[in-house]
Protein backbone atom coordinates (compact mmCIF):
# COMPACT_ATOMS: atom_id res chain seq x y z
CA UNK A 1 0.00 0.00 0.00
CA UNK A 2 1.80 3.54 -0.79
CA UNK A 3 0.79 7.06 -0.08
CA UNK A 4 -0.27 10.05 -1.99
CA UNK A 5 3.50 10.79 -1.70
CA UNK A 6 6.39 8.58 -2.60
CA UNK A 7 10.00 10.20 -2.23
CA UNK A 8 13.64 9.26 -1.88
CA UNK A 9 15.83 10.57 0.46
CA UNK A 10 19.85 9.82 0.80
CA UNK A 11 21.60 9.70 4.27
CA UNK A 12 21.66 12.93 4.44
CA UNK A 13 17.51 13.45 4.77
CA UNK A 14 17.04 17.12 3.21
CA UNK A 15 14.55 15.55 0.95
CA UNK A 16 13.15 13.39 3.53
CA UNK A 17 13.20 16.14 5.94
CA UNK A 18 10.45 18.35 2.94
CA UNK A 19 8.55 15.97 3.16
CA UNK A 20 7.52 15.23 6.77
CA UNK A 21 7.36 19.19 6.87
CA UNK A 22 4.43 18.94 4.70
CA UNK A 23 2.90 16.23 7.55
CA UNK A 24 1.03 14.17 4.43
CA UNK A 25 0.99 10.37 4.26
CA UNK A 26 4.30 9.66 2.65
CA UNK A 27 6.11 6.91 1.44
CA UNK A 28 9.68 5.89 1.37
CA UNK A 29 11.99 4.65 -1.92
CA UNK A 30 14.29 2.49 -0.02
CA UNK A 31 18.15 3.50 -0.04
CA UNK A 32 19.55 -0.51 0.05
CA UNK A 33 18.55 -3.11 -2.15
CA UNK A 34 18.02 -5.67 1.15
CA UNK A 35 15.19 -3.65 2.28
CA UNK A 36 11.90 -4.44 0.93
CA UNK A 37 10.66 -3.31 -2.43
CA UNK A 38 8.39 -0.47 -2.55
CA UNK A 39 5.40 -0.57 -4.83
CA UNK A 40 2.66 1.78 -5.39
CA UNK A 41 -0.46 0.98 -5.76
CA UNK A 42 -2.76 4.43 -6.07
CA UNK A 43 -1.60 7.55 -7.97
CA UNK A 44 1.52 9.67 -6.14
CA UNK A 45 3.72 12.85 -6.80
CA UNK A 46 7.13 11.68 -6.46
CA UNK A 47 9.26 13.97 -4.34
CA UNK A 48 13.25 13.22 -5.24
CA UNK A 49 16.51 15.08 -5.00
CA UNK A 50 18.98 16.01 -7.89
CA UNK A 51 22.22 13.57 -7.63
CA UNK A 52 25.34 14.88 -9.39
CA UNK A 53 26.40 18.15 -9.31
CA UNK A 54 26.84 19.70 -12.32
CA UNK A 55 27.22 17.28 -15.51
CA UNK A 56 24.11 15.72 -16.65
CA UNK A 57 24.71 12.03 -16.01
CA UNK A 58 23.35 10.51 -12.72
CA UNK A 59 21.16 13.17 -11.80
CA UNK A 60 18.29 10.71 -11.17
CA UNK A 61 18.71 8.18 -8.21
CA UNK A 62 19.34 4.87 -9.16
CA UNK A 63 16.92 3.58 -6.88
CA UNK A 64 14.55 6.05 -8.05
CA UNK A 65 15.37 4.55 -11.80
CA UNK A 66 14.70 1.10 -10.37
CA UNK A 67 11.37 2.43 -8.95
CA UNK A 68 10.35 4.34 -12.15
CA UNK A 69 11.46 0.73 -14.36
CA UNK A 70 8.55 -1.30 -12.71
CA UNK A 71 5.54 -0.31 -14.99
CA UNK A 72 2.82 -0.48 -12.06
CA UNK A 73 4.90 2.19 -10.18
CA UNK A 74 5.05 4.26 -13.71
CA UNK A 75 1.58 3.90 -14.25
CA UNK A 76 0.91 6.05 -11.33
CA UNK A 77 3.13 8.67 -11.15
CA UNK A 78 1.40 12.21 -11.37
CA UNK A 79 3.69 14.76 -11.42
CA UNK A 80 7.25 15.66 -9.90
CA UNK A 81 8.45 17.64 -7.19
CA UNK A 82 12.64 17.83 -6.84
CA UNK A 83 15.67 19.31 -4.88
CA UNK A 84 18.27 20.61 -6.14
CA UNK A 85 21.09 23.50 -5.68
CA UNK A 86 20.92 27.00 -8.46
CA UNK A 87 24.88 26.35 -7.81
CA UNK A 88 24.53 23.76 -10.28
CA UNK A 89 23.60 26.03 -12.70
CA UNK A 90 21.86 24.48 -15.58
CA UNK A 91 21.61 21.11 -13.69
CA UNK A 92 19.76 22.87 -10.93
CA UNK A 93 17.17 20.38 -9.78
CA UNK A 94 17.70 18.39 -13.19
CA UNK A 95 16.38 14.57 -11.94
CA UNK A 96 12.65 16.58 -11.61
CA UNK A 97 13.11 17.49 -15.32
CA UNK A 98 14.11 14.20 -16.60
CA UNK A 99 11.60 12.33 -14.77
CA UNK A 100 8.63 13.98 -15.63
CA UNK A 101 10.21 14.39 -19.39
CA UNK A 102 10.67 10.57 -18.91
CA UNK A 103 7.28 9.70 -17.54
CA UNK A 104 5.49 12.86 -19.16
CA UNK A 105 3.86 14.43 -15.82
CA UNK A 106 4.28 17.96 -14.94
CA UNK A 107 7.33 18.86 -12.83
CA UNK A 108 5.01 20.46 -10.12
CA UNK A 109 7.96 22.46 -7.93
CA UNK A 110 11.64 22.89 -7.45
CA UNK A 111 12.94 23.46 -4.16
CA UNK A 112 16.58 23.91 -2.27
CA UNK A 113 18.13 21.63 0.69
CA UNK A 114 15.11 21.28 2.67
CA UNK A 115 12.61 23.60 1.79
CA UNK A 116 11.91 27.03 3.05
CA UNK A 117 8.48 28.02 4.88
CA UNK A 118 7.28 29.60 1.63
CA UNK A 119 8.22 26.24 -0.31
CA UNK A 120 5.98 24.36 2.32
CA UNK A 121 2.95 26.47 1.48
CA UNK A 122 2.99 26.82 -1.93
CA UNK A 123 3.16 22.83 -2.07
CA UNK A 124 0.48 22.37 0.53
CA UNK A 125 -1.40 24.48 -1.71
CA UNK A 126 -0.39 23.44 -4.91
CA UNK A 127 -1.03 19.27 -3.92
CA UNK A 128 -4.77 20.03 -2.45
CA UNK A 129 -5.07 21.65 -5.99
CA UNK A 130 -3.79 19.04 -8.02
CA UNK A 131 -5.60 16.55 -6.08
CA UNK A 132 -9.01 17.91 -6.55
CA UNK A 133 -8.23 18.20 -10.57
CA UNK A 134 -7.04 14.33 -10.64
CA UNK B 1 48.61 31.89 16.57
CA UNK B 2 50.98 31.52 19.34
CA UNK B 3 54.54 29.70 18.33
CA UNK B 4 53.51 27.01 21.49
CA UNK B 5 50.33 25.85 19.68
CA UNK B 6 50.51 22.33 18.65
CA UNK B 7 50.26 21.09 16.16
CA UNK B 8 46.96 19.16 15.66
CA UNK B 9 47.38 16.10 13.61
CA UNK B 10 45.71 12.90 13.62
CA UNK B 11 47.50 10.65 16.77
CA UNK B 12 46.89 7.44 14.77
CA UNK B 13 46.06 6.51 10.95
CA UNK B 14 45.01 2.83 9.46
CA UNK B 15 45.55 1.99 5.99
CA UNK B 16 42.36 3.82 4.32
CA UNK B 17 40.49 0.95 2.51
CA UNK B 18 37.55 1.96 -0.01
CA UNK B 19 36.09 -1.32 0.37
CA UNK B 20 34.83 -0.90 3.60
CA UNK B 21 32.73 2.29 3.85
CA UNK B 22 31.28 3.52 6.85
CA UNK B 23 28.94 6.71 5.41
CA UNK B 24 28.00 6.23 1.66
CA UNK B 25 28.05 9.73 1.61
CA UNK B 26 31.87 9.91 1.62
CA UNK B 27 32.13 7.53 -1.73
CA UNK B 28 29.42 9.80 -3.08
CA UNK B 29 31.05 13.20 -2.30
CA UNK B 30 34.50 11.71 -3.45
CA UNK B 31 33.04 10.80 -6.64
CA UNK B 32 31.37 13.64 -7.11
CA UNK B 33 34.35 15.99 -6.40
CA UNK B 34 36.18 13.66 -8.80
CA UNK B 35 33.98 13.99 -11.83
CA UNK B 36 33.87 17.90 -11.13
CA UNK B 37 37.58 18.44 -11.31
CA UNK B 38 38.73 21.35 -13.64
CA UNK B 39 41.55 23.86 -14.21
CA UNK B 40 41.54 27.31 -14.98
CA UNK B 41 43.95 26.39 -18.37
CA UNK B 42 40.80 24.82 -19.45
CA UNK B 43 38.69 27.57 -19.57
CA UNK B 44 39.47 30.60 -22.59
CA UNK B 45 39.99 33.67 -20.34
CA UNK B 46 42.05 35.40 -22.48
CA UNK B 47 38.26 36.04 -24.92
CA UNK B 48 37.65 38.35 -22.77
CA UNK B 49 40.44 40.83 -23.30
CA UNK B 50 38.50 43.02 -25.71
CA UNK B 51 35.30 42.96 -22.57
CA UNK B 52 37.75 43.92 -20.47
CA UNK B 53 38.71 47.23 -22.15
CA UNK B 54 34.95 48.41 -22.21
CA UNK B 55 35.14 48.35 -18.17
CA UNK B 56 35.67 51.94 -16.57
CA UNK B 57 39.05 52.16 -14.46
CA UNK B 58 36.50 52.05 -11.08
CA UNK B 59 34.72 48.86 -12.82
CA UNK B 60 38.05 47.11 -13.14
CA UNK B 61 39.44 48.01 -9.74
CA UNK B 62 36.05 46.77 -8.13
CA UNK B 63 36.28 43.51 -10.16
CA UNK B 64 40.39 43.12 -8.96
CA UNK B 65 39.43 43.78 -5.46
CA UNK B 66 36.67 41.42 -5.71
CA UNK B 67 38.79 38.76 -6.51
CA UNK B 68 41.69 38.74 -4.27
CA UNK B 69 38.83 38.69 -1.84
CA UNK B 70 37.66 36.03 -3.07
CA UNK B 71 41.51 34.68 -3.49
CA UNK B 72 41.66 35.13 0.58
CA UNK B 73 39.14 33.35 1.37
CA UNK B 74 40.09 30.48 -0.78
CA UNK B 75 43.38 30.40 0.24
CA UNK B 76 42.31 30.35 3.91
CA UNK B 77 40.04 27.45 2.94
CA UNK B 78 42.46 25.13 1.38
CA UNK B 79 45.89 25.86 3.77
CA UNK B 80 44.11 26.09 7.07
CA UNK B 81 40.28 25.71 6.91
CA UNK B 82 39.66 22.29 5.10
CA UNK B 83 42.78 20.76 6.91
CA UNK B 84 41.64 21.87 9.70
CA UNK B 85 38.44 19.18 9.51
CA UNK B 86 40.74 16.50 9.10
CA UNK B 87 41.44 15.58 12.60
CA UNK B 88 37.91 15.60 13.70
CA UNK B 89 37.07 13.10 10.93
CA UNK B 90 34.61 10.15 12.02
CA UNK B 91 35.89 7.99 9.35
CA UNK B 92 38.92 7.67 7.25
CA UNK B 93 36.82 8.27 4.03
CA UNK B 94 36.17 11.92 5.45
CA UNK B 95 39.67 12.75 5.99
CA UNK B 96 40.15 11.88 2.19
CA UNK B 97 37.55 13.94 0.86
CA UNK B 98 39.06 17.23 2.92
CA UNK B 99 42.43 16.81 1.46
CA UNK B 100 40.15 16.54 -2.00
CA UNK B 101 38.59 20.11 -0.97
CA UNK B 102 41.95 21.58 -0.08
CA UNK B 103 43.35 20.42 -3.13
CA UNK B 104 40.49 22.37 -4.73
CA UNK B 105 40.45 25.35 -2.90
CA UNK B 106 44.10 25.83 -3.81
CA UNK B 107 43.25 25.42 -7.71
CA UNK B 108 40.47 28.14 -7.40
CA UNK B 109 42.74 30.26 -5.42
CA UNK B 110 44.99 29.81 -8.32
CA UNK B 111 42.75 30.54 -10.82
CA UNK B 112 41.84 34.18 -10.22
CA UNK B 113 45.65 34.58 -10.94
CA UNK B 114 44.95 33.31 -13.89
CA UNK B 115 42.38 35.99 -14.32
CA UNK B 116 44.17 38.79 -13.01
CA UNK B 117 47.40 37.70 -15.45
CA UNK B 118 45.09 37.85 -18.42
CA UNK B 119 42.96 40.74 -17.88
CA UNK B 120 45.26 43.26 -15.98
CA UNK B 121 48.99 44.18 -15.43
CA UNK B 122 51.46 43.66 -12.72
CA UNK B 123 51.25 47.06 -10.87
CA UNK B 124 47.58 46.63 -10.86
CA UNK B 125 47.38 43.34 -9.61
CA UNK B 126 49.62 44.22 -6.95
CA UNK B 127 47.55 47.17 -5.52
CA UNK B 128 44.41 44.95 -5.68
CA UNK B 129 46.55 42.69 -3.32
CA UNK B 130 47.56 45.68 -1.26
CA UNK B 131 44.01 46.67 -1.05
CA UNK B 132 42.69 43.19 0.08
CA UNK B 133 45.62 43.08 2.87
CA UNK B 134 44.62 46.51 4.00
CA UNK B 135 40.66 46.75 4.45
CA UNK B 136 39.15 46.19 7.21
CA UNK B 137 36.55 44.49 6.96
CA UNK B 138 38.03 41.83 4.49
CA UNK B 139 40.66 41.13 7.03
CA UNK B 140 38.33 41.01 10.24
CA UNK B 141 36.39 38.24 8.25
CA UNK B 142 39.32 35.89 7.57
CA UNK B 143 40.35 36.55 11.14
CA UNK B 144 36.98 35.68 12.52
CA UNK B 145 36.91 32.33 10.56
CA UNK B 146 40.67 31.52 11.09
CA UNK B 147 40.00 31.98 14.91
CA UNK B 148 37.53 29.14 14.87
CA UNK B 149 40.19 26.69 13.07
CA UNK B 150 42.55 27.51 15.25
CA UNK B 151 40.13 26.48 18.43
CA UNK B 152 39.56 23.18 19.73
CA UNK B 153 35.76 23.06 18.79
CA UNK B 154 35.58 20.15 15.89
CA UNK B 155 31.83 21.12 15.91
CA UNK B 156 32.28 24.92 15.72
CA UNK B 157 34.82 24.38 13.05
CA UNK B 158 32.75 22.81 10.88
CA UNK B 159 30.00 25.85 11.10
CA UNK B 160 32.64 28.14 10.35
CA UNK B 161 33.91 26.09 7.43
CA UNK B 162 30.10 25.46 6.10
CA UNK B 163 29.43 29.42 6.44
CA UNK B 164 32.78 30.25 4.64
CA UNK B 165 31.96 28.02 1.67
CA UNK B 166 28.56 28.62 1.44
CA UNK B 167 27.45 32.38 2.35
CA UNK B 168 31.39 34.57 2.82
CA UNK B 169 31.65 34.31 -0.89
CA UNK B 170 28.52 35.40 -2.26
CA UNK B 171 29.36 38.78 -1.83
CA UNK B 172 32.05 38.37 -4.39
CA UNK B 173 30.65 36.00 -6.50
CA UNK B 174 27.81 38.28 -7.22
CA UNK B 175 29.93 40.51 -9.35
CA UNK B 176 30.78 38.51 -12.17
CA UNK B 177 27.44 37.20 -12.47
CA UNK B 178 26.22 40.98 -12.76
CA UNK B 179 29.13 41.09 -15.35
CA UNK B 180 27.66 37.93 -17.27
CA UNK B 181 24.32 39.13 -16.77
CA UNK B 182 25.34 42.22 -19.07
CA UNK B 183 27.13 39.49 -21.62
CA UNK B 184 30.51 40.96 -20.33
CA UNK B 185 33.30 38.85 -19.03
CA UNK B 186 31.37 36.02 -19.70
CA UNK B 187 34.45 33.27 -20.10
CA UNK B 188 35.78 34.36 -16.41
CA UNK B 189 31.84 34.03 -15.46
CA UNK B 190 32.18 30.33 -16.72
CA UNK B 191 35.53 30.26 -14.64
CA UNK B 192 33.46 31.05 -11.81
CA UNK B 193 30.34 28.93 -11.84
CA UNK B 194 32.81 25.90 -11.86
CA UNK B 195 34.04 27.47 -8.09
CA UNK B 196 30.73 28.02 -7.78
CA UNK B 197 29.60 24.71 -8.15
CA UNK B 198 32.18 23.47 -6.02
CA UNK B 199 31.53 25.40 -3.57
CA UNK B 200 28.06 24.36 -2.90
CA UNK B 201 28.98 20.36 -2.88
CA UNK B 202 31.59 21.79 0.12
CA UNK B 203 28.82 23.17 1.70
CA UNK B 204 26.56 20.27 1.54
CA UNK B 205 29.31 17.91 2.75
CA UNK B 206 30.75 19.84 5.54
CA UNK B 207 27.70 20.54 6.94
CA UNK B 208 26.45 16.97 6.55
CA UNK B 209 29.40 15.82 8.96
CA UNK B 210 28.27 18.72 11.32
CA UNK B 211 24.79 17.44 11.72
CA UNK B 212 26.54 13.69 11.84
CA UNK B 213 28.93 14.83 14.68
CA UNK B 214 25.83 17.19 16.60
CA UNK B 215 23.58 13.51 16.53
CA UNK B 216 26.69 12.33 19.12
CA UNK B 217 26.38 15.31 21.51
CA UNK B 218 23.82 15.58 24.36
CA UNK B 219 20.86 18.37 23.84
CA UNK B 220 22.75 21.41 26.02
CA UNK B 221 25.40 21.12 23.47
CA UNK B 222 23.15 20.95 20.35
CA UNK B 223 22.00 23.91 22.38
CA UNK B 224 24.55 25.96 22.86
CA UNK B 225 26.01 25.22 19.29
CA UNK B 226 22.83 26.71 17.80
CA UNK B 227 23.07 29.82 19.78
CA UNK B 228 27.13 29.53 18.52
CA UNK B 229 25.85 29.67 14.95
CA UNK B 230 23.42 32.27 14.79
CA UNK B 231 25.81 34.40 16.60
CA UNK B 232 28.11 33.46 14.17
CA UNK B 233 26.29 34.16 11.47
CA UNK B 234 25.30 37.77 13.01
CA UNK B 235 27.98 38.96 13.24
CA UNK B 236 29.66 37.42 9.78
CA UNK B 237 26.95 39.11 8.61
CA UNK B 238 27.04 42.67 9.75
CA UNK B 239 30.44 42.52 9.03
CA UNK B 240 29.93 41.40 4.96
CA UNK B 241 27.02 44.49 5.13
CA UNK B 242 30.05 46.72 5.38
CA UNK B 243 32.41 45.05 3.06
CA UNK B 244 29.58 45.11 0.48
CA UNK B 245 29.40 48.55 1.06
CA UNK B 246 33.04 49.08 0.95
CA UNK B 247 33.06 47.38 -2.50
CA UNK B 248 29.74 48.09 -4.24
CA UNK B 249 28.70 51.89 -2.67
CA UNK B 250 30.58 53.33 -6.01
CA UNK B 251 28.36 51.43 -8.54
CA UNK B 252 25.13 51.29 -6.56
CA UNK B 253 24.82 47.83 -6.07
CA UNK B 254 24.96 47.04 -2.60
CA UNK B 255 21.56 46.81 -2.02
CA UNK B 256 21.18 44.26 -5.10
CA UNK B 257 23.91 42.05 -3.37
CA UNK B 258 22.54 42.34 0.12
CA UNK B 259 19.71 40.56 -1.66
CA UNK B 260 21.80 37.74 -2.72
CA UNK B 261 23.79 37.51 0.52
CA UNK B 262 20.80 36.71 2.57
CA UNK B 263 19.51 34.18 -0.54
CA UNK B 264 22.84 32.27 0.41
CA UNK B 265 22.76 33.04 3.95
CA UNK B 266 19.78 30.64 4.19
CA UNK B 267 21.31 28.05 2.28
CA UNK B 268 24.28 28.12 4.44
CA UNK B 269 21.96 27.78 7.79
CA UNK B 270 20.30 24.96 5.74
CA UNK B 271 23.52 23.06 4.88
CA UNK B 272 24.06 23.26 8.73
CA UNK B 273 20.26 21.83 9.05
CA UNK B 274 18.96 25.29 10.52
CA UNK B 275 16.13 26.66 9.81
CA UNK B 276 16.60 30.06 7.19
CA UNK B 277 17.19 33.33 9.06
CA UNK B 278 15.85 35.61 6.37
CA UNK B 279 12.00 36.02 5.47
CA UNK B 280 11.31 35.73 1.73
CA UNK B 281 10.75 39.91 1.35
CA UNK B 282 14.61 40.17 1.31
CA UNK B 283 15.58 37.07 -0.50
CA UNK B 284 14.16 37.78 -3.99
CA UNK B 285 17.09 38.08 -5.81
CA UNK B 286 17.82 40.04 -8.82
CA UNK B 287 16.56 37.67 -11.90
CA UNK B 288 18.83 38.55 -14.39
CA UNK B 289 21.96 37.41 -11.65
CA UNK B 290 20.20 34.82 -10.13
CA UNK B 291 19.59 33.55 -14.01
CA UNK B 292 22.98 34.11 -14.93
CA UNK B 293 24.08 31.78 -12.27
CA UNK B 294 21.35 29.32 -12.94
CA UNK B 295 19.43 29.71 -16.16
CA UNK B 296 16.10 27.76 -15.90
CA UNK B 297 16.10 28.78 -11.79
CA UNK B 298 13.21 30.86 -12.91
CA UNK B 299 10.06 30.83 -10.76
CA UNK B 300 7.33 30.06 -14.11
CA UNK B 301 9.23 26.94 -14.83
CA UNK B 302 7.35 24.82 -12.45
CA UNK B 303 3.33 24.28 -12.45
CA UNK B 304 2.47 25.40 -8.69
CA UNK B 305 4.10 28.44 -9.57
CA UNK B 306 3.77 28.84 -13.06
CA UNK B 307 0.42 31.36 -14.47
CA UNK B 308 -2.47 29.31 -14.67
CA UNK B 309 -0.76 26.19 -17.20
CA UNK B 310 -3.36 23.42 -17.10
CA UNK B 311 -2.62 19.72 -15.91
CA UNK B 312 -2.13 17.43 -18.86
CA UNK B 313 -0.10 14.21 -18.49
CA UNK B 314 1.09 12.25 -21.40
CA UNK B 315 1.69 8.57 -22.11
CA UNK B 316 4.77 7.30 -20.08
CA UNK B 317 7.02 5.04 -22.34
CA UNK B 318 8.24 1.81 -20.89
CA UNK B 319 12.06 2.94 -19.36
CA UNK B 320 15.23 0.64 -19.05
CA UNK B 321 18.29 1.44 -16.96
CA UNK B 322 20.49 2.51 -19.77
CA UNK B 323 17.59 4.78 -20.63
CA UNK B 324 18.32 6.85 -18.20
CA UNK B 325 21.75 7.45 -18.30
CA UNK B 326 21.66 10.89 -20.04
Amino acid sequence: MSDDLVYFSSVSGNTRRFVESLDRPASRIPIYSREERLTATKPYVLVLPTYGGGGMGGAVPKQVIHFLNDEQNRSFIRGVIAAGNTNFGEAYCLAGDIVARKTQVPLLYRFEVFGTPDDREAVQIGLDRLWKQL
Amino acid sequence: MTPSEPLKLLNKVQAINWNRIQDDKDVEVWNRLVNNFWLPEKVPLSNDVQSWATLTPAEQTLTMRVFTGLTLLDTIQGTVGAVSLIPDSLTPHEEAVYTNIAFMESVHAKSYSSIFSTLSNTKDIDEAFRWSTENPNLQKKASIVLDYYHGDEPLKRKVASTLLESFLFYSGFYLPMYWSSRAKLTNTADLIRLIIRDEAVHGYYIGYKFQRGLELVDQAKRDEIKDYTFSLMYDLYENEVQYTQDLYDEVGLTEDVKKFLHYNANKALMNLGYEPMFPKSVTDVNPAILSALSPNADENHDFFSGSGSSYVIGKAVNTEDEDWDF
